[in-house]
């Protein structure tokens, strides 16, 4: 029995799965096809769209998980490159990734189940753009940058604040593909954490979630950069806070207390079926307190030890 | 470049080499069901938010529905069905089995291949692992608790437990009599069984609350699409275009006539081939839409335009109790409380979607669906083709699930007409989206309620009004507005009631049959009044429910004399130890200091079981013929709860032959008895009893022909039946012999005031709940819930507890998660039910008050395990904060909210 089932008519021919990147920019300068990495956004949109009969028209698509080159996390004197067909299990069991990865990796174990963390890419869920993307908030807080490669204008490299500009929107232009995520080289000593607010346990889209990378020199924070998801169109640095535990002893109280609900001006929550948007506000603020504060103490501890 | 993939995929699948001629954006979940034919994987979302549809994929867990045939070219796949082969995947199975971590078993394969995902590269779990490894799976029926445990057992490699003795079987944990097809992947659901030929079936529904519509021409639609057959609409209803749950409300329109009331109310159905109906879009078709001004809620609907025009008010029905005089109960009193409250619609979220197929059989119709309720499906199936009632076949599938949810007629109406008219079999399966869209959900209600008591406690009256949004449709509205008001007050004692219950009419989805009918939703009023009252009298929480609880010999508040069976004194007994060392625990932790609060709380319940004041007959039947078949048909759906196997102890021990003997043939309406529609957990008390009288009735007709004394015992050899010394021939038998039971328990209506016999028999039950609240974030965390229920005779303990644990874990989910919102949280991502790391450790205490009138003194456990879950958390919140939440769910910013009040 063959049964065809809604979403599935698209022509054999419609499906295209490169092994090479000039293939597959080739592909995508002519044939306008739609990215699919890990599938675990598109299949739901696309499911959504069919219970009420919105499906959109078919399009071509340039399934990018064949590309060798896309694979594989490399660590070099300039950081580390996570490819694009990277996976969040990827992320989440690699061996070889400094602390100040942390929260990357602890974000990894929180998106979705083990199932969409088997075959979800990191990119793909930048990409994808959505204001909760639980991968957002970490790599802000890493300091990455997206590479961006297509046939006509080769490759260049956007930070990632550059590169997610909206809700559902990135700076991608229709014939480019995110080609890998660059994080710069982290200090040894950095720790990165991330702390993400749902209503249960797994399989939860945030509420909120607060991500940090802390260094600490002597009993000081020497850098910091902190990060707010869920709680604005794109996730954002917070410069403000960043400032405000910076140089400061690496008490964890303290730099709790150093963070002031005014530091959190660039977030613009918002009223949703999760929860309210004077909540959000104030859980991002919770959130990032403790962040800071189990941080600094985890380096305190190290110390100790 | 390998632009053009080959025409065919290679797959192996369970060792086996497919090579795939699909589409190769086909989801891996179609290609194995569909080309290979392993129906095992199951379809719950098509979203990767239910699991349901888990594989490994080269050994890892993997969301079928989420994966492009094209990206596992050459992979190799495991499904349920290639467990076996594995000495570990045989273990693991056993295991389920053994623990009984499948109920209705919708869930099972999922849950099987994530777990063996784990248990490849860490054979002996802890908790935590297993918990990380099946995240991603969910199951509306356990409550998790038994797979957790199945899963870190597996590695033991333990044989399958032996069936019990013949006279031991009441009270043994028997493994599931269909339980091995459930975790084989075999046993055929609802959508996994239609014939190869079937024609597909789409309804067409309203995307507006209120509106009028009109339906253009459908020549050009047909025209353009050769492979659509036919467009059904309310011109081609040959009987009544209604059905309805009262046999004089038959008001929700199979499709509607012009007027839609509810978004998904249904208008028309496409019939064709898959692919075309895949193909068509909303704006193709030539319908019109006049989106009017809907009643959001009942406080808008009452004195608004009329939804339907036969109820001008917007009431659809009102129950009331009243007894005693609730002004002096009120003006002597010590202490009065009140307070209002407010719940939310709430989603079955069974984890299979609605699905049937229906055949036409020369001039008779046959429907196979996943239902609740097969001889209610046949007289709407009868009534809306105009058929007589032997012209139309139910035979339930396996369901995936129900809680009440698939007790209306669904898609079994359209896809008889649609099969009718065409002539050919047609199939349907509705995806997600439209289930949550289109199905009753439970009653949102509003209640204002208002308790006193004296100054030694004892409570002297009880004033309740609550107002039920029942959507735009009867569906059960009569049932929950009549159920409320006997149980408002809870298994206590008060001598002055007036309680009253409103079922209103709203353009919402309509509302109807859900675990507990309106109760859950009372006793979360009703407990926590009784919380403020203790606290004012400076009395423990538990002790002023005891002081009060129903005993044998006390009257209810509709005049009831309770003679047998009111275990609530002995719950609580129980309950103490336990009540005052989490008390203790969550002092201590507390006395720590921190953001975190621990708090217990307590709540208690009664349930009647069966219709109220309403004959609610079952009929069982168990023959043993000619060539030594002995077989059981047994009419009562087992939707996961069991029925199978506890219906099967009873007349094993009644009969006194060993189950392995039975045969049993379940549901088809052909072929079986009416046993009532499984819900108000009734399958147990009166199917039971009724298969308890034939098992009986089976065995006096045997020891009569055989001339054999009432204790012989029996056994069976082929034909050749043993009973003490004597034998019998069933070769030379020329009728089998048979034994009929029939049970309708005994009750007596309700008058004007309430007073009556609602029900024959009462479950009870009070459980405790420990949980820390976040006091920054407004986040609780649950520790430990104790479950102390009085089930009259346990049947099957793992049963039981599996109930118990099930019923827990919705009531978590509507204390906490909870809330379906038309349009805004139609899919399992945004509607959330609790996952496996959102159910604590539970503790079962089970008490035998036994029922003189139940099979072997059993009454129910569906239902009441679900009502007292939500007030007992409730209560132990304001435990730990004081915070009095009056709204469920209690999300994190409503839990802060109540905390600043
Ligand atoms: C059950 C479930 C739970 C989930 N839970 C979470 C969660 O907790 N947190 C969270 O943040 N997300 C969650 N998600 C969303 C999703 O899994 C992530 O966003 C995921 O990382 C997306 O990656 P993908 O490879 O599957 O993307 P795809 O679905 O393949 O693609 C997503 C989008 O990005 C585009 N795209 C992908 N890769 C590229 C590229 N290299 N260049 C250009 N465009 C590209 C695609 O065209 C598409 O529009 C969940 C999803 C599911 C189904
Ligand atoms: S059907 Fe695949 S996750 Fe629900
Ligand atoms: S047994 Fe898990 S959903 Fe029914």
């Amino acid at each position: 029995m063959t049964t065809i089932y809604p979403g599935t008519l698209m022509a054999a021919s419609a499906y295209h799965r490169p092994s090479t990147l000039p293939d597959a920019l080739a592909l995508l300068r002519d044939a306008a096809p739609a990215i699919l990495a890990g599938a675990t956004d598109l299949y739901p949109a696309r499911a959504a769209a069919e219970a009420w009969m919105r499906q959109g028209p078919e399009r071509p698509i340039l399934d990018i998980t064949g590309i060798a080159a896309l694979r594989g996390i490399a660590h070099g004197p300039e950081g580390t490159r996570i490819g694009a067909a990277v996976t969040w299990a990827e992320i989440r069991d690699a061996a070889r990734l400094p602390p100040a990865f942390d929260g990357l990796r602890a974000a990894a174990r929180e998106v979705g189940g083990a199932q969409v963390q088997n075959r979800a890419t990191v990119l793909g869920n930048l990409c994808n753009a959505s204001p909760a993307a639980d991968g957002a908030p970490p790599l802000l807080a890493l300091g990455a940058c997206v590479e961006v490669a297509s046939a006509a204008r080769g490759t260049r490299t956007l930070p990632l604040a550059a590169f997610i500009l909206g809700n559902r929107r990135t700076a991608l232009a229709p014939d480019e593909l995110a080609t890998a995520l660059l994080v710069p080289s982290q200090s040894p000593t950095a720790r990165g954490g991330v702390l993400k607010l749902g209503a249960r346990s797994h399989l939860v889209i945030s509420i909120a979630m607060a991500a940090g990378v802390i260094d600490t020199r002597s009993g000081r924070v020497t850098a910091a950069r902190l990060a707010v998801g869920a709680c604005s169109p794109v996730a954002q640095r917070l410069l403000q806070a960043e400032a405000a535990i910076l140089g400061q002893p690496a008490d964890p109280e303290a730099l709790a207390a150093a963070i002031l609900p005014r530091h959190l001006g660039p977030l613009a929550p918002i009223d949703d079926v999760r929860a309210t948007a004077a909540y959000r506000r104030h859980a991002a603020l919770v959130l990032l307190r403790r962040l800071v504060a189990g941080l600094a103490g985890a380096d305190t501890r190290r110390e100790a030890a | 470049m390998n632009a053009m993939p080959p025409a065919t995929t290679a797959l192996t699948v369970n060792g086996a080499e497919h090579r795939i001629a699909a589409a190769p954006m086909t989801r891996l979940s179609a290609v194995l069901r569909d080309q290979c034919g392993l129906t095992g994987t199951k379809v719950g979302c098509e979203a990767g938010d239910c699991g349901a549809c888990t594989v490994l994929i080269d050994g890892v867990q993997a969301c079928a529905c989420l994966v492009p045939l094209g990206q596992v070219a050459d992979a190799a796949v495991t499904t349920v069905e290639g467990l076996a082969a594995d000495p570990l995947g045989a273990a693991l199975q056993r295991s389920f089995l053994a623990h009984g971590a499948a109920q209705c078993g919708i869930c099972t394969p999922g849950m099987l291949l994530a777990a063996m995902d784990l248990l490849a590269r860490t054979p002996a779990p802890d908790e935590a692992q297993v918990q990380a490894a099946l995240g991603g799976v969910l199951c509306r029926c356990t409550g998790y608790r038994k797979i957790i445990e199945a899963v870190m057992d597996a590695h033991r490699h333990a044989p399958l437990p032996a069936p019990p003795q013949t006279g031991a079987a009441v009270g043994a944990r028997m493994v599931r009599a269909d339980g091995a097809a459930r975790v084989a992947g075999t046993a055929l659901y609802g959508d996994d069984a239609a014939p190869a030929d079937a024609l597909h079936l789409r309804c067409i529904r309203s995307p507006h609350a209120h509106a009028r519509f009109t339906i253009g021409d459908l020549g050009p639609l047909l025209a353009r699409h050769p492979g659509l057959v036919r467009v059904l609409t309310a011109a081609d209803v040959p009987g009544r275009n209604g059905f309805g749950i009262y046999a004089d409300i038959k008001d929700q329109p199979v499709f509607a006539e012009g007027l839609v009331r509810y978004r998904g109310d249904a208008v028309c159905a496409l019939v064709g081939d898959a692919a075309t109906l895949a193909a068509i879009r909303a704006e193709d078709l030539p319908i019109a839409w006049q989106p009017l001004p809907a009643h959001a809620t009942p406080a808008e609907a009452l004195g608004g335009a009329p939804v339907q025009d036969r109820w001008a008010d917007n009431v659809l029905t009102t129950g009331r109790v009243v007894s005693g005089n609730l002004e002096a109960g009120f003006a002597a009193a010590a202490h009065v409380v009140e307070g209002e409250w407010r719940t939310g619609f709430v989603e079955h979220a069974y984890i299979e979607p609605e699905a049937g197929y229906a055949v036409r059989v020369g001039d008779r119709i046959e429907v196979h669906c996943s239902t609740q309720a097969p001889a209610m499906d046949r007289e709407e199936v009868a009534g809306v083709l105009g058929l007589p009632m032997e012209a139309v076949r139910i035979v339930p599938t396996a369901c995936g699930g129900g809680f009440g949810g698939k007790l209306d007629a669904g898609i079994q109406p359209m896809l008889a007409l649609a099969a009718w008219i065409t002539g050919r079999p047609v199939r349907c399966a509705l995806p997600r989206a439209e289930s949550m869209a289109s199905s009753t959900k439970r009653h949102p209600a509003a209640i204002a309620a208002r308790a006193a008591c004296d100054a030694s406690g004892r409570l002297t009256a009880f004033a309740f009004d609550g107002t039920y949004d029942t959507g735009a449709y009867a569906s059960w509205g009569p049932t929950v507005a009549g159920r409320v008001p006997v149980h408002a007050m809870g298994p206590y004692r008060v001598p002055a009631v007036n309680a009253r219950a409103r079922a209103v009419f709203t353009h919402n989805p309509p509302s109807g049959a859900f675990r507990g009918f309106g109760v859950p939703q009372a006793a979360i009023a009703q407990e926590a009044l009784w919380d403020r009252l203790a606290d004012a009298l400076g009395m423990d929480r538990l002790e002023f429910r005891l002081l009060n609880a129903l005993r044998p010999g006390n009257t209810t508040a509709t005049g009831q004399r309770l003679e047998h069976s009111v275990g609530l004194v002995e719950c609580l007994d129980a309950l103490r130890p336990r009540w005052q060392a989490l008390r203790a625990e969550a002092a201590a932790a507390n006395a720590r200091g921190g953001a975190l609060r621990h708090g217990v709380g307590i709540a208690c319940m009664w349930y009647g079981i069966g219709n109220t004041g309403m004959s609610n007959p079952s009929t069982m039947r168990i023959t043993l013929d000619a060539a030594g078949r002995l077989v059981f048909w047994n009419g009562a759906v087992d939707i996961g709860q069991g029925s199978t196997t506890v219906l099967l102890q009873i007349a094993v021990d009644a009969l006194g032959l060993p189950a392995a003997a039975f045969d049993q043939v379940m549901g088809d309406t052909d072929l079986t008895e009416d046993a009532g529609k499984t819900s108000a957990s009734r399958q147990t008390f009166v199917s039971g009893r009724a298969a308890q009288e034939a098992g009986a009735a089976l065995r006096r007709a045997i020891l009569r022909r055989a001339n054999a004394g009432d204790d012989a015992p029996l056994r069976l050899e082929g034909t050749r039946l043993h009973a003490g010394e004597a034998v019998l021939d069933l070769a030379a038998l020329d009728a089998p012999l048979e034994g009929v039971g029939r049970f309708d328990p005994p009750t007596v209506p309700l008058d004007a005031d309430g007073q009556g016999i609602p029900y024959a028999t009462y479950g009870f039950a009070a459980q405790v709940a420990a949980l820390a609240v976040d006091t920054d974030l407004g986040t609780v965390t649950l520790k430990r819930i104790v479950a102390a229920h009085d089930v009259g005779r346990t049947i099957n303990p793992t049963l039981v507890e599996g109930q118990i644990h099930g019923g827990i874990a919705q009531g978590i989910g509507l204390a906490l998660m909870e809330e379906y919102l038309p349009g805004r949280t139609e899919n399992l991502h945004d509607y959330l039910i609790p996952t496996v790391g959102d159910v604590p450790p539970i503790e079962c205490i089970l008490v035998e008050a036994a029922e003189p009138l139940g099979p072997y003194g059993a009454k129910g456990i569906g239902e009441p395990a679900l009502v007292p879950t939500a007030p007992a958390i409730l209560s132990a919140i304001r435990d730990a904060t004081g915070a009095e939440i009056t709204r469920v769910p209690a999300l994190p910013h409503r839990v802060l909210e109540a905390m600043s009040r």
